[in-house]
């Protein structure tokens, strides 16, 4: 199922993420790391993802870039590493071994969309059927966040909580 | 600390801009039920407003007053959902079941829907509170100091 327009989209995405990590000037990283973050995005909404796509176009491209642009202005704006070291020998072997594993492993993944895949029939089903009539919610994977799985979403907003608690113990310390 | 931009451009653009996005932070907040969106995104939506203000006009305009003051609801969200949870084991039901919702002429299924709006308001505060409070930290440490302590 492989349409034209995906394939660009693919090798956007690899140019980005490959020129955040090349280049010198960190501002135009950060920047690079967000236009990343859009095509990303897109991905996820290719992919059917809409909820997922909304939230990394919204964190990645938004929020993430605001507070990696103000580390900067609080920090040195270009990395002073100008000649980076060569990749180890121990990096080039196993880097590739790693990746000839992954693809060897994705081989027994289901096919995507599969509908007999272990994840669409054990519980998924339950949820797609009941969700309306249980609680009155179109958007399943709503009501699957914030009803059926309700105290997860709730340690998961004690965790943004400690995050910001934590940012503020740190930084906003009288020097 | 962060000063008000310069170009006029920015500033005029800024204040057409910003209500909408507040605006569109809580259609997305309260539309979640019904596509996509919900606490999460809405909440940093509406928080990106709110910093959106302080990097537009400074920390020391009149419009970002009430974004310093928003810095003082921190944990007001998380109160919110785990007082939904409180108040549905009041009711005599299980931490978060929302069925159990003490509202007299709602259905079960109705009940259950008006706590996931609650608990979605919930996380959205405490997302918002916290992304602007990151930035805070992050840009003006004086500043937060005197307005928290003064």
């Amino acid at each position: 199922m492989i349409f034209s327009y995906e394939i660009p989209l693919l090798l956007l995405l690899l140019v980005t993420a490959a020129g955040a990590i090349m280049v010198k000037d960190l501002m135009s990283a950060v920047l690079l790391l967000g236009s990343y973050s859009f095509f990303l995005a897109l991905v996820w909404a290719w992919l059917g993802a809409v909820d997922v796509a909304f939230v990394e176009a919204v964190i990645g491209a938004g929020l993430a870039t605001v507070l990696f642009l103000l580390t900067l202005f609080r920090t040195a704006p270009k990395d002073t590493r100008l000649r980076r070291p060569p990749p180890s020998l121990t990096t080039l072997i196993i880097f590739p071994l790693l990746g000839v594993l992954l693809l060897y492993a994705a081989n027994d993944l289901p096919e995507f969309g599969d509908p007999n895949s272990p994840a669409s029939v054990h519980i998924s089903p339950t949820y797609l059927e009941r969700s309306y009539q249980d609680t009155h919610t179109p958007n399943v994977v709503t009501s699957v966040l914030m009803d059926y799985r309700s105290l997860d979403t709730m340690v998961e907003t004690v965790v943004i909580f400690a995050s910001g608690i934590a940012c503020a113990l740190l930084l906003r310390r009288k020097a | 600390m962060i000063r008000p931009h310069d170009s006029i451009i920015v500033q005029t653009l800024g204040r057409f801009l910003i209500p909408v996005v507040q605006i569109f932070g809580l259609y997305v907040l309260f539309f979640g039920q019904y596509g996509p969106g919900g606490g999460f995104v809405g909440g940093v939506i509406l928080g990106m407003g709110m910093i959106l203000s302080v990097l537009i006009f400074g920390h020391e305009a009149s419009r970002s007053q009430i974004t310093k003051k928003i810095l003082h609801a921190d944990g007001v969200g998380m109160l919110i959902y785990a007082g939904v949870g409180g108040l549905c084991m009041i009711g005599g039901g299980e931490f978060l079941n929302y069925a159990n919702l003490e509202i007299p002429g709602l259905e079960i299924a109705s009940r259950r829907s008006l706590g996931i709006v609650l608990t979605q308001i919930g996380v959205a505060v405490d997302v918002a509170v916290t992304a602007v409070s990151i930035v805070f930290s992050l840009s003006a440490e004086e500043i937060i100091e005197d307005s928290i302590n003064g």
